[in-house]
């Protein structure tokens, strides 16, 4: 469904990405790893076209991301940011209900408001936070609601980016498992980015582990622990021992 | 460094400078390009006059109030060198609604909203809401930008007017209060000489500053750096940026209106 090939990046003198090739099928949870720094966000960005990749293609379902008709392109994209990205001028409804709200899929205000509040619902957040405005929630919460405000026009792709950063240990399996859930009720193709590997095993169908600017592995999660490559080996591991250099 | 190249120091400086310019050039076209074109969002639209205009208010009429019971005693001061005390009504009604009024109406108002602006962009940016936005099918400009450069462009003049009336009312209080003067004649006079191109021609510089100061905030905002340094950064640049360019702008203003 989505597929990348030969995708470069570049900052200045800093090559980020030097050349990623990967393939998402639909309906298959793709987590990506790799260490801080490694290009994980910027390849999410790329796709998203919120960043312009240098070189190579970009393609959703043969479409390269980059001439294809933006409005209808990001309907199909859902996306839980880091922090939250909840707008902090408007109740937490309004947040999840933001698509809903204007655009191309403008509902009556009273109906994105029913829907906004089923979403809060099924991410375990119940109807009196609606109200509420996202600076009076906690992290776990407003991850909650970045999460509703995702799956609030029923995309066909969610992207992830490091779900359970910042999040208790309890929290972050919480969210793990909403994710999952929601993932495969709506049968959506799904891309995480994270380094957190409680995640990985709790998110993924498929693992790729991205270092250098390039995907050193990609397989099933069920063969990561098996795998013999030495970088996804030392990353699962934490050993400060390996072919990554750790900054000491 | 700069000591050993002065030089490569000043033409660097003035290619960072020019480069600037245009950034800033394309900024308010695109922005203004923007303005119209749908989608329009009048709920921003409307949230962003309150912001600007109305809670401007207060600030922009105690600067026009002191300003002008300030100008009525200058030229009180300065007329009693030529026996000419009784220009005071006339020349406080010209330096407001021609100069102060816009001017330090312009400055407050830069001084309030381009940094209220920039801070809250620049927080967006930093956060990750607009990308945000974007990802949510809405553009950043037509979102942020349009509606805040809209809505200080209508609002400023309003402003300007207000501030207007105050000032002069300033300087009624201080010139019958204190310097003796005729309620009825110190209006009689400011009534006779003004004329309506003066009161206009203050409202147009209003409406220019209001773009200004908006534009500032929000393409500072919008190119913020990283962190609450970054942020902090955009808001200082903000201000000094809208306020230079208010007061450059009104030497080119008042070029353009009075001596062409």
């Amino acid at each position: 469904m989505i597929t990348l090939e030969g995708v470069h990046k570049s900052f200045g003198p800093k090559r980020v990405l030097r050349g990623v090739d990967l393939n998402i099928e639909r309906g298959q949870s793709m987590v990506i790893i790799g260490g801080s720094g490694t290009g994980k966000s910027v390849l999410l960005k790329c796709i998203l076209g919120l960043i312009r990749h240098d070189s190579g293609t970009i393609t959703l379902e043969g479409e390269d991301v980059l001439t294809a008709e933006r409005d209808a392109f990001l309907a199909r994209f859902g996306m839980l940011f880091q922090g939250g990205a909840l707008f902090d001028s408007l109740a937490v409804w309004q947040n999840v209900a933001f698509r809903l709200l204007r655009g191309s899929l403008k509902r009556p205000m009273a109906e994105a408001r029913e829907i906004a509040i089923e979403k809060l619902r099924r991410v375990g957040l119940t109807p009196d936070v609606a109200d509420l405005f996202p600076s009076e929630l906690s992290g776990g919460m407003q991850k909650r609601v970045g999460l509703a405000r995702a799956i609030a026009a029923e995309p066909d792709v969610i992207f992830f980016d490091e779900p359970t950063t910042g999040l208790d240990p309890i929290m972050a399996g919480v969210i793990n498992e909403l994710i999952r859930e929601i993932v495969v009720e709506m049968g959506a193709t799904a891309m995480t980015i994270t380094h957190d590997m409680s995640s990985v095993r709790a998110i993924a169908d498929r693992v790729a582990m991205l270092h250098d600017g390039v995907v050193k592995w990609e397989g099933p999660v069920a063969r990561m622990d098996d795998a013999t490559d030495p970088y996804l080996h030392q990353f699962i591991t934490g050993s400060a021992d390996g072919p990554i250099e750790a900054v000491r | 460094m700069i000591l050993l190249s002065p030089l490569g120091a000043i033409g660097r400086s003035t290619l960072s400078m020019l480069g600037l310019i245009g950034r800033v050039a394309i900024y308010a076209a695109q922005a203004i390009s923007h303005l119209v074109r749908p989608p329009f969002y009048p709920r921003e639209f409307a949230q962003a006059l309150l912001q600007i205009g109305w809670l401007s208010l207060p600030v922009v009429g105690l600067t026009a109030l002191f300003t002008g019971g300030a100008l009525a005693l200058q030229i009180y001061a300065g007329g009693a060198r030529f026996n000419a005390e009784a220009v005071v009504p006339s020349i406080v009604a010209i330096g407001m609604v021609r100069e102060l009024g816009p001017v330090l109406g312009g400055l407050m108002v830069a001084g309030r909203v381009a940094s209220a602006i920039a801070a809250e962009i620049g927080t967006m940016k930093v956060t990750e809401q607009i990308d945000a936005l974007v990802t949510l099918s809405t553009h950043p400009m037509k979102y942020l930008t349009a509606p805040r450069v809209l809505a200080a462009t209508l609002s400023l003049p309003v402003l300007v007017a207000v501030g207007d009336v105050i000032g002069i009312f300033g300087g009624y209080l201080v010139g019958t209060s204190r310097l003796g003067f005729n309620p009825a004649t110190y209006l009689d006079n400011t009534v006779d000489f003004l004329e309506l191109w003066d009161v206009l021609s203050g409202l147009v510089k209003g409406a220019v500053f209001g773009f200004i100061v908006a534009l500032m905030g929000c393409y500072h905002g919008m190119n913020s750096g990283r962190g609450a340094r970054g942020v902090g950064r955009a808001t200082t640049n903000a201000v000094v940026s809208a306020s230079i360019l208010i007061l450059a702008s009104n030497y080119l203003l008042t070029e353009l209106f009075f001596t062409a």
